[in-house]
């Protein structure tokens, strides 16, 4: 399978440090990655090797110490707050390991939160419609078990259509059954509506279903593996 | 409407408790401050028009006799725009259904109207007519008081002969908006009237045909008060002339000032307090609701909200709170508008008195209301705006606790797990537990604040009464007597004791001051009227010197030590300068002192008096008033316990009835405060408790650790707020006071307890409440939707 011609993102020398009194914790030591159009990218990696703080960072959640990210032909890292935040309102869309739904808005509203400010976005009920969800639109996040609150936060994030999704432990939270739905509905987005997306896990089995599998280690990328043969999610067990 | 819209209103619905608690707060505050600005500007209103209308001179004297043409050389002086003379008289009445005198203010006028100055409103019946025999018009508060409508008759003691007087018209003068006896503090509406009557009816009776006792003058526009008031002294000394005074001087308007200064103070003061304890309470719960809301907003930013959209959000919150608030305020802050003004009424009387809500007031409330919201919310909302959006990724981290230092102290085996976790709990929020705790210190502070005039009134009734009035009665003379007329006033049925006393009118100058101040001369050790120092101890009447009280030393700027120039106004006139030996003690109206002889001395004449206290037996008292009424000697009587009587009936009445929505506003602010503080507790721990619950521990425990924290921050938060309130009340009482009237500050041990009862109550109804849901957590939900 030849190269996507066109990188979303190119970071280049990614260096992340944080001071936590006189202790200087470096989360990112150097990081080089591209992230294609269409490409679903699964990021592997122990706890604390960096993997949340490069997503943030690619984002536009937070800001690298040193490198630099071109989304486009623009650089992320010269952008000031209000560009990061239409950068993020128009072009990324989050699903957090948390879900992070609004208790007090039902799944549709919850999306809505998201429609109200895009540009072209698909009605919230649409979105539901891909994740499977639509007849829970009317319900609220506690009435809703956890896989399906993840379901709903992806609905939300892909119903902006943006150019990249970015999932921190989307399933990190849920059992097998559950975390194969939720990977459905990621990878038939990235099927079907062409939106590229990295995703984070702990789980090396769900690289399978990846194009590109990049593992970092120690604020480093270690290795990046290129899938000739993508699983599907419901052949996965772990 | 947006989902972020409905977000709001769903938060709203969910702290509706909470929010109502700091938007009736807020509306205590807005109530009052639109109840005084618009009452201020309606009674300032209604006196300007009323003023302006019916004439209201500018300088004011009386002097002794002036033939008419006097008027004319008064006219002459520059600056005087328009002079009117008249006879006023005050003499003894006897009306029909009233057992003791009472006195009545005889006011000559022409004919016709207009009659210069001074004009009369007349509310029902007529004016006097020439050629009708003895037609009086009665002031309105004396013929409501009697129930006196046209046609009624008083007798009325006249230069010595009893004459029946036919009220044919009610009517109102400007110059007696607040109609009180010179000299006196309080309207007495039974025992005092005014008459307007004929002057060619009213001068003969004294013996003023072709002359006058009384001066009204209307200054031009630019005019030197003081120089007229200078100039017109020069020409009414020859007279007997007692002094020329502007404005400032004349009672009722004094009284009106003096009103019109509180309403202002009440605008200010009260406002600020409610307003402050609403941005408290904001900020309790915005802080909290910010701080559970943290992941949500974080993911509203990394879905590509803006910081502002944010603010913006949480202060559209905020501001509906102020709506609600101030919605609630201009509704509370009319009706009691529309409540103090019909109580004014009674007081103040002009002929349209109408509160009007003023649209500034409303508007200034509003601004106040709005302004404090955001005030409170500011810095959680800042903080929500600022929360960086990579938040939205990672779970909070688990608080800091450590051990405490109660616990380091070793003394933690007195408690048990859940008594640690209320100490450490206390410990680790050390700021959000001081806030709790200035909160409900706050409240009761404005508790004690708001009860202390219960107390302030028992204690000036018992210092005005009790204290320094220990004679049951007061007689003046018609003409300065010799000391055997006191004699022969013991001699009356029931007379009991006797003190005599000299009373002259006088100027008190001091440096660029002066008052016209008459001045009481008493024996050495009065035992009767008694004059007292600050700390209430009896004072002996100095040898030399003059006593003044207060008020009047204030007004002078003086000390004891100090000296002034004392013009006596009658007789010869003499003019020294005297030392004043002390300041005594008065709360309401002014008064200076000397020693009788001393006074005699300086005015170089015998032992006269002008006038006698007296003790009676009350058993008696039926036949001495009935004697009293028909002794020409006696030009007037005040009776003590009348005096008390409409003391008690008016002027307390009303304050205390301001004193219980003092209360009311001050126990909604006790409420909200420390009911949020209990909701916020909860609302932070509700994780944590439903945990604790899920362990193993009982209902009761789990709550215990809640309702610990709550009684000891509410007790802890008891003393230091009973001390600011008492602290509260002085500054209170300090700036409240007027050139008519002081409130002590007395906060009785039952202002206290009140103050700590109501703050108990709210701890204990806001215990409930949370232990209620404590009781009802539903463990599951608290559990999969985290904070
Ligand atoms: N806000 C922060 N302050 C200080 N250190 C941080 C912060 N965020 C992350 N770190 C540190 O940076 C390193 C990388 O963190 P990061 O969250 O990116 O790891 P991760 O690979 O996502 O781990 P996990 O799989 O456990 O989520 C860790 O050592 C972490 O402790
Ligand atoms: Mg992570």
């Amino acid at each position: 399978m030849p190269a996507p011609a066109r990188a979303v993102f190119e970071a280049r020398g990614l260096t992340k440090t944080y001071h936590m009194g006189d202790v200087a914790v470096q989360a990112l030591r150097g990081v080089d990655l591209d992230l294609y159009a269409g490409e679903f990218v699964v990021l592997l990696g122990p706890s604390g090797s960096g993997k949340s703080t490069l997503l943030n960072i690619l984002g536009g959640l937070d800001a690298p110490t040193s490198g630099t990210v071109r989304y486009g032909d623009r650089d992320l890292t010269r952008f000031d707050d209000a560009e990061l935040t239409r950068y993020r309102r128009e072009h990324i869309g989050f699903v957090f390991q948390f879900y992070n739904l609004i208790p007090s808005l039902t799944a549709a509203e919850n999306i809505a939160l998201v429609t109200d400010i895009a540009r072209d976005p698909m009605p919230p009920r649409e979105a539901l419609d891909l994740v499977g969800l639509r007849e829970r639109a009317d319900h609220f996040p506690s009435q809703l078990s956890g896989g399906e609150q993840q379901r709903v936060a992806i609905a939300r994030a892909v119903a902006k259509r943006p150019d990249v999704l970015l999932c921190d432990e989307p399933t990190g939270a849920l059992d097998v059954a559950t975390g194969v739905m939720v990977l459905e509905a990621l990878t038939r987005i990235n099927r079907d509506l062409g939106t590229a997306a990295a995703v984070i896990t702990h789980n090396a089995v769900i690289a399978s279903i990846a194009d590109r599998v990049v593992a970092l280690s120690g604020g480093r990328i270690a290795s990046v593996h290129r899938n000739e043969h993508k699983a599907r999610p419901s052949d996965l067990t772990w | 409407m947006t989902a972020l819209h409905t977000k709001l209103l769903r938060d709203l619905a969910r702290m509706w408790t909470q929010l109502l608690a700091a938007a009736l707060v807020m509306a205590c505050g807005v109530g009052m401050l639109t109840m005084a600005v618009s009452t201020h500007s309606s009674l300032a209103a209604a006196r300007d028009r009323y003023y302006e209308r019916y004439r209201f001179p500018d300088v004011f004297a009386h002097l002794k006799r002036a033939p008419a043409h006097l008027r004319d050389r008064l006219a002459e002086i520059p600056g005087v725009a328009r002079v009117v003379t008249r006879v006023v008289a005050e003499v003894n009445l006897d009306v029909p259904d009233l057992p003791e005198p009472a006195i009545g203010r005889l006011i000559s006028v022409p004919d016709r109207p207009p009659y210069g100055l001074g004009e009369l409103h007349l509310r029902r019946g007529r004016l006097p007519e020439p050629g009708h025999d003895s037609e009086v018009v009665a002031s309105e508060g004396f013929a409501e008081a009697h129930g006196f409508g046209p046609g009624a008759t008083v007798n009325a003691v006249i230069n010595g002969r009893l004459r029946k007087l036919t009220i044919v018209g009610i009517g109102l003068s400007p110059e007696y908006v607040y109609q009180v006896r010179p000299g006196d503090a309080l309207p007495d509406d039974r025992r005092y009237g005014v008459f307007w009557m004929l002057y060619r009816e009213l001068a003969p009776a004294f013996d003023m045909d072709g002359a006058f006792n009384d001066i009204a003058i209307a200054l031009t526009p630019g005019a030197t008060e003081a120089a007229v008031i200078a100039r017109t002294d020069r020409l009414t000394e020859p007279y007997g002339g007692q002094g020329a005074y502007g404005v400032r001087e004349q009672t009722s308007d004094q009284f009106l000032r003096n009103e019109l200064d509180q309403l202002r103070i009440m605008s200010i003061f009260p406002p600020t307090v409610f307003m402050s304890a609403t941005a408290f309470i904001l900020n309790i719960v915005f802080s909290r609701l910010v701080r559970t809301q943290r992941e949500q907003v974080a993911a509203l930013k990394a879905f590509g909200y803006t910081s502002a959209a944010i603010a913006v959000h949480y202060l559209q919150m905020a501001l509906l709170v102020a709506a609600i608030g101030s919605a609630l305020g201009v509704l509370i802050g009319w009706l009691l508008g529309l409540h103090l003004t019909g109580m004014y009424t009674r007081f103040y009387r002009f002929p349209a008195f109408a509160f009007t809500l003023d649209p500034r007031a409303v508007l200034l409330a509003i601004s106040a209301a709005s302004g404090a919201a955001i005030l409170g919310t500011l810095g959680a909302v800042g903080r929500a705006a600022a929360l960086p959006p990579a938040q939205a990724m990672r779970p909070e981290a688990p608080a800091d606790y450590r051990r405490t230092v109660v616990e380091r102290l070793g003394v933690q085996r007195a408690f048990g797990p859940s008594g640690r976790m209320v100490l450490r709990h206390l410990e680790r929020q050390p700021v959000r537990a001081l806030l709790s705790l200035t909160g409900i210190s706050l409240a009761a502070a404005v508790l004690v604040v708001g009860g202390f005039m219960q107390g302030s009134i028992d204690y000036l009734m018992d210092f005005m009464f009790f204290t320094t009035q220990r004679q049951d009665m007061t007689i003046t003379f018609t003409n300065p007597a010799s000391p055997s007329a006191a004699d022969e006033a013991a001699r009356l049925p029931g007379v009991l004791a006797t003190e005599t006393f000299r009373a002259i009118p006088a100027r008190i100058r001091a440096g660029p001051r002066s008052r016209l101040q008459g001045v009481i001369g008493l024996p050495a050790e009065p035992a009767l009227n008694r004059v007292v120092d600050e700390r209430g101890r009896p004072v002996r009447m100095p040898g030399e010197g003059v006593l003044l009280s207060a008020i009047l030393a204030d007004l002078l700027g003086v000390r004891a030590g100090d000296t002034v120039t004392l013009e006596v106004l009658e007789g010869q006139r003499p003019v020294t300068t005297i030392p004043v030996a002390a300041v005594v003690q008065s709360y309401i109206g002014t008064a200076a002192y000397m020693d009788a002889a001393a006074l005699n001395r300086l005015l170089r004449e015998g032992p006269v008096i002008s006038g006698a206290y007296l003790r009676v037996d009350p058993a008696a008292s039926g036949a001495l008033y009935a004697t009293l009424k028909q002794t020409p000697a006696v030009a007037s009587v005040t009776v003590k316990q009348a005096a008390l009587q409409s003391f008690r009936d008016t002027i307390a009445g009303n304050i205390l009835q301001m004193r219980l929505f003092n209360v009311i506003f001050a126990g909604i602010i006790a409420f909200g405060v420390i009911y949020n503080s209990a909701r916020v507790s909860f609302a932070e721990r509700a994780h944590e408790l439903a945990t604790l619950r899920i362990l193993g521990f009982r209902r009761a425990e789990a709550s215990g650790i809640l309702l610990g924290e709550l009684a000891v921050l509410t007790i802890l938060a008891i003393p230091p707020g009973l001390l600011l309130g008492r602290t509260l009340a002085h500054i209170l009482s300090n700036i409240m006071g007027g050139e008519t009237i002081r409130i002590p500050a007395v906060v009785t041990p039952a202002s206290y307890a009140f103050a700590v009862t109501v703050i108990i109550a709210a701890a204990i109804i806001s215990g409930l409440v949370v232990r209620r849901a404590v009781d009802t957590l539903n463990l599951v939900e608290v559990l999969k939707t985290k904070g």
